[in-house]
């Protein structure tokens, strides 16, 4: 029998397994054969395409949809793969909205852009589904490479580098590879552990040796990586996460959105995973609407996510915000949490009204409170574990060029480093991108 | 709403509306059902002679193209005349006929090219009641390899003998079908008219194959690996059929020849567009069979709002009326110049007309580093093609220039008078202007 929403406290359960299965299916359904050649006859095949200029790898987009509307969806998932070997994830998770369907012509005149996501989903299904890798390594240079950790930068980097006739050892920390794609984002985004078999996919390129319970500071030194390696590309992620600095904020029942997500997606069983009755979500990015959903998805009564900034400064999507509350969140602006309450375990959340003007917020002095027993911090990942040596670009690692830090011979790419937007489709970009040079470099 | 009554070679119809001789008039339960549905009038699917009547094919009949979403845009067909006994049809015509005294009722016949054989056929389908016939010299697969249908429409000779029989062994409308499966439409057409046709309708279906199977090789509809040429239909022939309608319609040696147009008819603009160009009536097939009978409503109310639009009261009043506009190319006035123009408000940025100016024209449209594209008058020699290919219906639009103004593309001032390519002074029969 199932807990249901109004179980007090943090309790697991809510939900019948049944329920919990139809919450946590796939948002984007797959297209079947017909619905993605209706969907890609729409595609006007621009010139010098605005979607292919809005995306971060530069997916020939046009063309990939060309070939699936002339009946060959593997000859576009080539297409896709080449510049994106992680197009597969990036189909199901790429804020489409605000990058290729957001410059799609067919946004400007009706309001509703080809849906360049699900016919990307489509191609790279369909090839994957055959289960061929469409790559196959250059001779070997002798080369080696090191990679340290194994999310979307790395792997991006690992498998181009591969490709070009190297040999990459990726060091990751976390028993699994694929870095927030595999403990990051929300479940119904990458269902049918979608990550795990995309990395299994990646890696028949060969030449490419994953070390789980690897990572800098825990027996790894960049100084060690350098010498023992042809060149060493860091993807080490924003492991850290910035503090609520609230009165409370220690309680129980008080924790980092990031954990519950991971621990979400590692789930075997979700009605054995705890949800509050009242959950509350600082922070106003992807994290803060992904723990949200999945909060209300696992049977919360009350999901409520409150951003100390407005609408309008989100870092969540339209799309993003209207997912949130057609799953029944509340999405509260200007708020920011002055205290967490309750005896040893949260209870209630206090936040005080504020304005947001000129990038500063400053707090009305008028307060509310929110029951919250449970209450996620989401308020923004930072760099942690970097080695010592390297130049710094305000919070990042500073890179210039494709990825060259300030040390010879060390690359970065993906969220530690600085420049782009920290989204998996960017970090793929930055990776094969650093490999690129890193090749020209190793071919010098 | 506008009367859509149609009068044509004395048979009177509601509308201008009739099913073309094709599957869909096969039978009696059809026809009835197309009747009950509003059409104007059917022409009954062929009718052959006494005795055993042909066999189809027992594998597809069909093939076809299709557009985005697959809207059917061409179909093509091996199907020959009715597989049903004479008698079966003639009785089902007569019973029809009866019970719907207002609709037109035509029969199409195709015999062997014997005098026998037409003369032993009419007297029995006179005694139907049907309000004419409709001579099948356009079926141009299967019964043509046996002398009949296309092979009867591609000889002239043939087409007059055969109606001149008709008109000596019945009294009534003869409309003689013509194959567009020739060189020219007016030699047909005028050998209809000299045999004393009533009328002429086209077209028939085209020689087509659709589409081959990659994998075995075979063209569809594949018939057990092997494939036929077939009789092509639907939009995709309209402008094929217009333009042969209107080659008759202003053909001297048959101009006033009452014309029924067949051809990809599909909405109340097609059939307004036929008319327009001389056709009395117009016949639909691909389009009924495609969305059923009911597709004659909108056909029948949008007919009807355009005629009250433009204040005709009835058909008659815009049969033809484009006919006179119809012209050869060495009559068109060089002196007209007009210019591309991109409104930059409803352009989307899709840069198609672009590519297709500059890849494939004259390069006479520039893009900007933010997407903005527009027509230098200086290179633009209005082809139209950035129109067509442009997917906002009216962003780009052709802007005649006025007289007195100089084409920046030539340097010279645009005239107001007309002048065509037979007084050129590039044309080398160019005659002196009067």
């Amino acid at each position: 029998m199932a807990q249901g929403q109004m179980a007090p406290g943090i309790v697991a359960g809510r939900l019948s397994s049944d329920e919990l299965a139809a919450n946590f299916d796939d948002l984007h359904p797959a297209y079947a054969p017909h619905e993605a050649a209706v969907a890609a006859d729409r595609c006007y095949f621009c010139y010098d395409a605005p979607c292919q200029t809005a995306c971060p790898t530069e997916i020939d987009i046009p063309l990939f949809i060309r070939q699936i509307q002339t009946g060959h969806p593997e000859a576009a998932a080539r297409t896709i793969l080449e510049q994106n070997i992680l197009g597969g994830m990036c189909a199901r998770v790429c804020p489409t909205e605000t990058l290729c369907e957001e410059a799609c012509v067919r946004e400007a005149a009706e309001g509703k852009p080809v849906e360049i996501g699900r016919l990307q989903r489509y191609a790279t299904d369909t090839l994957m589904a055959r289960g061929v890798h469409p790559f196959t390594r250059a001779a070997s240079t002798g080369k080696r490479v090191a990679v340290v950790g194994a999310g979307p930068a790395g792997l991006a980097c690992a498998h181009r580098l591969a490709m070009l006739g190297h040999d990459v050892v990726i060091h990751e920390a976390r028993p699994k590879a694929g870095g927030l794609n595999e403990f990051g984002i929300a479940a119904y985004k990458a269902t049918g552990g979608f990550a795990g078999a995309e990395v299994d996919w990646l890696l028949q390129i060969g030449g490419i040796t994953v070390e789980q319970g690897s990572a800098l500071g825990q027996g790894l030194t960049l100084d060690a990586l350098r010498a023992d390696y042809d060149a060493v590309f860091l993807s080490i992620g924003l492991a850290g996460v910035n503090a609520l600095r609230a009165a409370g904020e220690d309680k129980a029942g008080v924790r980092d959105a990031v954990d519950f997500i991971a621990e979400l997606r590692q789930a075997d069983d979700l009605s054995a995973l705890p949800v509050g009755r009242n959950v509350v979500v600082i922070g106003g990015g992807m994290t803060a609407i992904d723990a949200a959903v999945q909060s209300k998805l696992l049977g919360a009564e009350n999901v409520t996510v409150a951003y100390r900034r407005s609408r309008a400064e989100m870092g969540a999507s339209g799309f993003e915000q209207d997912l949130a509350a057609s799953k029944g969140v509340r999405l509260m602006f200007n708020v920011m949490p002055v205290a967490v309450h309750g005896n040893g375990a949260a209870v209630e959340i206090e936040l005080e009204y504020t304005t947001s003007a000129g990038g500063s917020v400053t707090g009305t002095g008028e307060t509310v409170r929110l029951a919250a027993d449970q209450v996620f911090k989401a308020i923004g990942q930072t760099l942690r574990g970097a080695p010592e040596g390297l130049e710094l670009d305000g919070r990042k690692i500073k890179v210039e060029g494709a990825g060259r830090t300030s040390v010879p011979g060390v690359w970065a790419g993906g969220d530690c480093a600085s420049g782009g937007e920290d989204l998996t489709v960017t970090a793929v970009a930055e990776g094969r991108d650093a490999a690129m040079d890193i090749h020209a470099q190793l071919s010098a | 709403m506008a009367d859509l009554k149609t009068n044509f070679l004395g048979i009177e119809s509601p509308n201008p509306f009739w099913l073309a001789s094709a599957p869909p008039t096969d039978k009696e339960y059809n026809v009835r059902r197309a009747f009950e549905a509003g059409w104007g009038g059917v022409v009954w699917k062929t009718l052959g002679s006494e005795g055993p009547p042909v066999v189809n094919v027992n594998g597809p009949r069909y093939g076809a193209i299709y557009g985005a979403d697959r809207r059917l845009l061409g179909l093509n067909n091996i199907e020959l005349i009715t597989d049903r006994p004479l008698e079966t049809n003639l009785e089902e015509i007569a019973r029809v006929k009866a019970d719907y005294p207002d609709r037109a009722v035509i029969v199409s016949i195709m015999v062997p090219c014997e005098e026998a054989a037409w003369k032993a056929i009419l007297p029995r389908v006179a005694e139907t009641g049907a309000d004419g016939i409709e001579l099948n010299f356009g079926c141009p697969h299967g019964m043509s390899e046996r002398g009949m249908g296309a092979a009867v429409g591609q000889v002239p000779e043939y087409i007059e003998m055969v109606t001149r029989w008709c008109k000596t062994h019945y009294d009534k409308p003869v409309i003689v079908k013509l194959t567009p499966n020739i060189t020219d439409i007016r030699y047909p057409a005028r050998a209809a008219r000299n045999g004393g046709a009533d009328a002429v309708s086209l077209i028939n279906t085209i020689s087509s194959i659709t589409s081959v199977n990659l994998d075995n090789f075979s063209p569809e509809p594949s018939i057990d690996g092997k494939g036929s040429h077939g009789g092509y239909c639907g939009p995709a022939v309209k402008p094929i059929a217009m333009n042969m309608v209107a080659e008759i319609a202003r053909d001297p040696e048959t101009q006033g020849l009452p014309i029924s147009g067949i051809g990809g008819v599909t909405t109340w603009r097609d059939a307004a567009e036929f008319m327009s160009l001389g056709c009395g009536t117009v016949q639909v097939c691909t389009a009924a069979m495609t969305y059923g009978f009911r597709v004659v409503e909108e056909m029948k109310s949008g007919l009807s709002q355009w005629m009250d639009e433009k204040g005709y009261t009835s058909v008659d009043d815009f049969i033809g009326r484009a006919v006179p506009n119809v012209t050869d190319w060495q009559y068109l006035n060089l002196n007209y110049v007009a210019k591309a123009k991109i409104d930059q408000d409803q352009c989307i940025k899709c840069g198609r007309c672009y590519a297709a100016c500059e890849d494939t024209s004259h390069q006479a449209i520039s893009m900007s580093e933010d997407r903005v594209f527009e027509v230098m008058d200086d290179e633009c020699v209005a082809c139209n093609l950035c129109v067509d290919v442009c997917p906002i219906e009216g962003c780009i639009s052709m802007v005649p220039m006025q007289p007195g103004e100089t084409d920046p593309r030539t340097g010279k001032v645009v005239q107001a008078d007309y002048a065509n390519w037979t007084t050129h002074p590039n044309n080398p029969m160019a005659r002196a202007a009067e």
